[in-house]
């Protein structure tokens, strides 16, 4: 009787202690089963990264989810954040919406702590722009960048008699007054009124803007100087003469309209960070192949969008989270993510690296897509954003979108853009 | 003349009669059951049980209702009293500040004509469309289930995909009305471009949603209208019109003021077919003027675009006495039905 007791007990006392122990290695993230939850936007391609990770920590399983909208991701992040939901272990903050995370900049676990002394590796503005004005906390660490280049439609270049060389064009539009010229000749070229030279005047404004000055609607203090700062006058009167030539297709970026614009051939150009290669080839599809070609951006480099990985304090896993982070921002994790979304690194050291500079991309004509965009990136002097960059920006391509479709005059456009901008930075 | 009036008499002694078998039958069984519960216990601690059990039992209801619908509530009506950032949180008590901010904010009153406009321009066609397609419903049709099923198909149909579709029918370059109205000669429209167009996409995309639902909950209504009355009105030699105008319509007249008050709550928040209209980037501000941006969207907008959450609290807080008020001026017109007959 009394050995069934023990036994018993004994048998009992073994599975809690398996329990437990089973529980510790759960936490520890050693042997257990620790899910981590990335959560991103579009395509990041880091199927591959995450393989290998789950190899190095075994145990660990990587879940992500990627939301196609932006503008819902980040509406989603926010209320997340905002109310220290479960936001996921990994979140992705993309360029934009960087300063108005650095607003909760207690909410992220610091990345310092982790990555602050390779800080250098990554492109200076890269860094700094995920980091707290006083350089206290880093909320993210830089995945890719855009690296401005054109990229252009060889057909319809060729139709309208133009060059299709990407070398010969890179000449003819040194300067974006240059292109403006260059737009005239391919709209009186082409002869027919539905494809225009450019998608919209909107997104090759934020190219110039972004190319003359260290900072845009807000100086460094954080004043709204919409109507102060020259270069912002001067960027909007240059997107006035694109208008005023009638070379824009009038389209909104990423509404259906403009993504059928890829396959329907509505216009010939279009402003293209490295990201936007993969767009473009998932939107003009098998039909487009060889159609495409990429040529250095006018006014020479630029960038658009981008992103920083970064780890809620909400997570449960931080020390792990933080790990991945850095793995996916590392050389290894960004090369990953190059090879197979087209994703620009942001550390210089893999600029020399011949799987970028000799990489071409075959839909494009075989353009040497990494000499490209490394070209665009690396000579882009930082650009500081106020923390109401987002409305104000919004604010001020709408009124531009308006005088586009022939809703107001440019310069009651301009008044517009002003009145907006100072609403939308209360 | 005098024969219609006693048909009309008619109605109007059948009408209690006639609203009977909608509502009263749940209620007496609820009446009736615990009543003969408490015959059979007697003793005075089952009484306390069944005078406290009702209240058990509803009890689920009002406590979810107070941590989901009365605490944010409140609580939204406090954030607006403050300077608030979605991010950064509470900056500050402001009182009424951001109330009078609102009161003279141009794109809030942009916003709010908007929202009436399409409110009017989507709701009345939608009722009287579904008055009489519930009409044509009751009339003995071929497969008649199959029709009546059929009215609801674009209700259960996801609103993201209505949305994604009207967007590309009213698309500029390639859309289908756009090429139908270039081949009669009247030429394209640019539907997004103006107030006028971009109201009249949204309200066919909200009516194509909801005509269907209304017309089955009309239906259901019409289904309870005795069938004598109508035979007497006939004997009495009222006209198909008359009889429609004097008899289904007061009848109906209840489950109008639901379906109206629904359409309200529903259009004056109307959110999700206006930001599917206009796709692509800051597609939440409605247009590049604003044309056909909603309340609710600017509401969002303040929200997470410009991160000011206490203003977007303030914005949420007057869309919620707007729908209280516009669904009692919408009770009182709709109380003029029976004063006309």
């Amino acid at each position: 009787m009394k050995t069934t007791r023990q036994l018993v007990g004994a048998a009992v006392l073994t599975l809690v202690t398996a329990a437990v122990a089973a529980g510790c290695g759960g936490s520890s993230g050693d042997d257990g089963d620790v899910t981590l939850r990335v959560n991103l936007f579009g395509k990041f391609g880091y199927e591959k990264a995450y393989e290998q990770f789950e190899k190095d920590h075994p145990g660990v399983k990587i879940v992500e989810t990627a939301e196609g909208d932006l503008g819902k991701y980040n509406t989603k992040l926010s209320q997340q954040i905002a109310a220290n939901g479960s936001a996921g272990d990994v979140v992705a903050i993309e360029e934009g919406q960087t300063v108005s995370f650095l607003a909760a900049a207690d909410k992220f676990v610091n990345l310092q702590d982790a990555a602050g002394d390779t800080k250098d590796q990554w492109l200076p503005w890269v860094w700094d722009k995920a980091t707290t004005a006083d350089g206290k906390t880093t909320i993210g660490l830089g995945t890719d960048v855009g690296g401005l280049a054109m990229c252009y439609r060889r057909d319809l270049f060729e139709k309208a008699g133009l060059p299709t060389d990407r070398a010969e064009l890179a000449k003819q539009w040194t300067t974006w007054d240059d292109f403006i010229e260059v737009g005239k000749k391919f709209q009186s070229g082409i002869k027919d009124d539905k494809v225009h030279f450019i998608d919209a005047a909107t997104n090759n404004y934020n190219s110039i803007l972004m190319q003359s000055g260290d900072y845009t609607y807000f100086d460094r203090d954080d004043e709204l100087v919409v109507e102060e700062n020259p270069a912002v006058k001067s960027s909007w009167d240059t997107a006035m003469k694109m208008i005023d030539a009638d070379l824009s297709a009038k389209l909104v970026a990423f509404s259906d309209e403009w993504n059928a614009g890829f396959k329907n051939g509505s216009f010939a150009t279009v402003a293209c960070p490295a990201w936007m290669t993969a767009y473009i080839t998932e939107q003009a599809g098998d039909a487009g192949k060889g159609l495409w070609d990429i040529a250095t951006v006018p006014g020479g480099g630029g960038n658009w969008g981008g992103s920083w990985l970064g780890v809620p304090k909400s997570s449960k896993h931080q020390e792990l989270a933080v790990e991945l982070v850095e793995y996916l921002s590392g050389e290894e994790g960004q090369m990953l993510a190059y090879e197979s979304a087209g994703r620009l690194p942001s550390l210089p050291a893999l600029y020399d690296d011949p799987a970028l500079t000799e990489d071409t991309n075959e839909y494009f004509s075989d353009a040497p897509t990494g000499q490209l965009f490394v070209a665009g990136a690396s000579s882009l002097q930082p650009v500081y954003l106020g923390t109401k960059n987002v409305p104000v920006r919004d604010a001020v391509e709408n009124a531009m979108r308006s005088v586009e479709n022939g809703q107001r005059s440019a310069a009651k456009g301009w008044t517009t853009a002003v009145s907006d901008a100072e609403k939308a930075a209360r | 003349m005098s024969d219609v009036r006693r048909a009309e008499r008619a109605t109007q002694a059948r009408r209690t009669s006639a609203t009977g078998p909608v509502v009263p039958a749940p209620t007496l069984q609820a009446v009736r059951a615990p009543r003969g519960w408490r015959k059979r216990g007697g003793g005075g601690r089952r009484g306390t049980e069944a005078r406290v059990a009702p209240y058990l039992f509803v009890s689920p209801f009002f406590l979810i209702f107070a941590v989901f619908g009365l605490f944010p509530l409140l609580y939204t009506a406090w954030v607006s009293m403050h300077d608030w950032s979605l991010l950064s949180g509470n900056e500050g008590f402001v009182g009424l500040g951001n109330y009078q901010d609102l009161a003279t904010d141009s794109q809030f009153w942009r916003a709010l004509v908007n929202t009436m406009g399409i409110f009017v321009i989507a709701t009345i066609p939608q009722l009287v469309l579904a008055t009489l397609l519930a009409q044509a419903l009751n009339h003995g049709l071929r497969a008649r289930t199959f029709w009546r099923m059929s009215v609801l198909v674009p209700n259960v149909t996801s609103v993201a995909a209505v949305g994604i579709i009207f967007s590309l029918i009213f698309a500029r370059d390639f859309g289908i009305v756009n090429w139908a109205l270039d081949s009669v000669g009247i030429g394209a429209i640019d539907w997004q471009a103006h107030r006028w167009s971009s109201w009249l996409a949204i309200s066919v995309m909200v009516d194509w949603r909801w005509t269907g639902y209304n017309a089955l909950i009309l239906l259901a209504a019409l289904q309870s209208v005795p069938k004598e009355l109508y035979e007497a009105a006939r004997i009495d030699g009222a006209s198909a019109w008359r009889q429609f105008w004097s008899i289904t319509v007061p009848m109906l007249r209840p489950t109008l003021v639901f379906v109206t008050i629904v359409a309200t709550i529903g259009g004056v928040q109307l959110f999700t077919e206006p930001l599917l209209f206009g796709s692509g980037v800051n597609a939440i501000a409605g247009g590049t003027t604003g044309q056909y941006q909603t309340v609710a969207m600017y509401l969002v907008q303040e929200a997470f675009t410009g991160q000011r959450f206490g203003y977007a609290a303030t914005i949420a807080w007057v869309l919620f006495l707007l729908i209280g008020v516009v669904s009692a001026v919408n009770l009182l017109l709709l109380r003029r039905i029976r004063s006309a007959d």
